[in-house]
């Protein structure tokens, strides 16, 4: 009883800060999107970015089971069982669409092609290494192609909670997990605020509205350094 | 002119042996080649070392022969959405190598190049870069992978003609083309099987010269994971 009730002090703590859902993560991540560029979108509030790509910014999305050029999902007569993106979700192309196998999407990605790729984590250390493929004993699905996007994209960008369901920080000095690729993340968008790593570690370049800097440095466990313009964040 | 058409499933697998090594197209449920996968259940040939992205789904897929415990040993990148993949690893009745997909992409195709290796930088420093020969290229460190030999390799194309040209549809190419690139021997499974000539050359996937046999499966189900519709 002890455990729980303490469990659930922290869990009412934490949601008595004005943070934001998923779809503002969502939301602020697709602020980084510029015109002309190749994106990856990793499943969960990675694949949400898509709804809030800004007007006049015009991306091709790439889905690495073979397809450059991701359009919504489909309506109930259009379902087609050969046509998925990566969460093996039925999808549609857009007009300049092109398919290819799986080397060549990977080659790709590894060439340096893709200029973005976001996608989500359990943990990130702040010299930018991430893990996000394993829990030993407990999950054992294999780490599909994240660690082929982890390992040769120019620009990752992370969404993720701050803090996972215990209410521990997932922003650490050091992943405890197992890695799935080294010093590479470039930026943290959590429900908190915006973090780029750099070498002082995390550095918080935006709050999330009605969020205190005290707060994100009581949840974040890896060295956090405040940027001296940080502003609050702007989310529409 | 070469004609490597045979009748059907039962008989383009009918020497894969029990013990041997086997590459299966196919993304998820995606492009899986069904009418051999069927077969091989049939068949009971077990101890099998199996090649492909994904482990299917409990009750279809690759799932099929894990329910049969055919599978000694999967060789994989992602194999959620499978509890009885699950279960077997757990209790150590299979063996399982997860790999990431782009690596497993392109030890599939190195091999249908005639490359015995390739460097990628995937996985370098994690688990899967244990040992494992490294290179540094460029200040940047890359990981020795070699080319997949599959004794047999089972794919599934949209239409396919008599001397064994491939096309394929949509995302469902994903692994396909790989995996029959890395065959000693290889069958080919299409939805449509055409006389030599019928298709565009320029239009070909994949030569023939990578397949040698191919049959017109039937009664296709592709079966679909994650059935998902535009909000009204």
């Amino acid at each position: 009883m002890k455990s729980l009730s303490h469990h659930l002090i922290i869990k009412l703590s934490h949601h008595q800060i004005n943070m934001l859902d998923k779809n503002q993560i969502a939301k602020r991540i697709a602020q980084e999107l510029q015109d002309g560029f190749y994106v990856n979108l990793g499943i969960g509030i990675p694949t949400l970015v898509a709804n809030y790509i800004p007007q006049g910014v015009n991306v091709v999305l790439q889905s690495e089971n073979g397809l450059l050029g991701i359009g919504p999902f489909p309506q109930e007569e259009d379902i087609d069982a050969d046509l998925i993106n990566a969460g093996k979700q039925t999808i549609t192309t857009v007009a300049g669409s092109a398919f290819f196998d799986s080397a060549m999407s990977f080659g790709m990605i590894r060439a340096g092609k893709v200029d973005l790729t976001i996608l989500g984590a359990m943990e990130v250390a702040d010299n930018g290494d991430i893990a996000n493929w394993k829990i030993p004993g407990k999950m054992v699905k294999g780490m599909g192609g994240a660690m082929d996007l982890v390992a040769s994209a120019k620009n990752i960008i992370v969404a993720m909670q701050h803090v996972n369901k215990a209410g521990e920080s997932k922003l650490l000095a050091q992943c405890s997990l197992p890695i799935t690729g080294l010093k590479c993340v470039k930026k943290v968008v959590t429900e908190l605020g915006v973090f780029d790593i750099t070498p002082q570690g995390f550095k918080c370049i935006e709050y999330a509205p009605g969020v205190s800097l005290d707060y994100i440095k009581e949840k974040t466990l890896g060295r956090l350094v405040i940027a001296d313009d940080v502003r609050e964040m702007v989310v529409g | 002119m070469i004609n490597k058409v045979v009748k059907d499933a039962q008989v383009a697998i009918a020497d894969i042996q029990s013990g041997m090594t086997v590459g299966l197209g196919g993304f998820g449920l995606c492009g899986i080649p069904e009418n051999c996968i069927t077969a091989l259940v049939k068949k009971g040939v077990n101890n099998l070392t199996c090649v492909s992205n994904n482990a299917g789904v409990d009750d279809f897929g690759i799932g099929l022969m894990l329910q049969q415990k055919q599978l000694k040993k999967m060789i994989a990148s992602y194999v959620g959405e499978n509890a009885e993949f699950e279960r077997q690893l757990l209790s150590g009745e299979l063996e399982v190598d997860l790999i990431p997909q782009g690596t497993l992409a392109t030890r599939l195709l190195a091999a249908g190049y005639g490359m015995p290796a390739i460097f990628t930088p995937a996985g370098v420093g994690t688990e899967v870069a244990q040992g494992k020969e490294t290179r540094l290229f460029n200040n940047k460190e890359y990981l020795l992978e070699y080319a997949f030999e599959l004794d047999f390799a089972i794919v599934k194309a949209w239409k396919g003609d008599t001397q064994g040209n491939l096309v394929f549809r949509k995302t469902s190419r994903n692994f396909n083309p790989l995996v029959a690139m890395a065959g000693k021997i290889t069958i080919a499974e299409v939805e449509e099987l055409v006389p030599a000539g019928d298709i565009d050359p320029d239009h070909i996937h994949l030569p023939g010269i990578y397949v040698h046999r191919i049959f017109e499966g039937k009664d296709y189900e592709k079966r679909i994971e994650q059935r998902t519709v535009a909000k009204q």
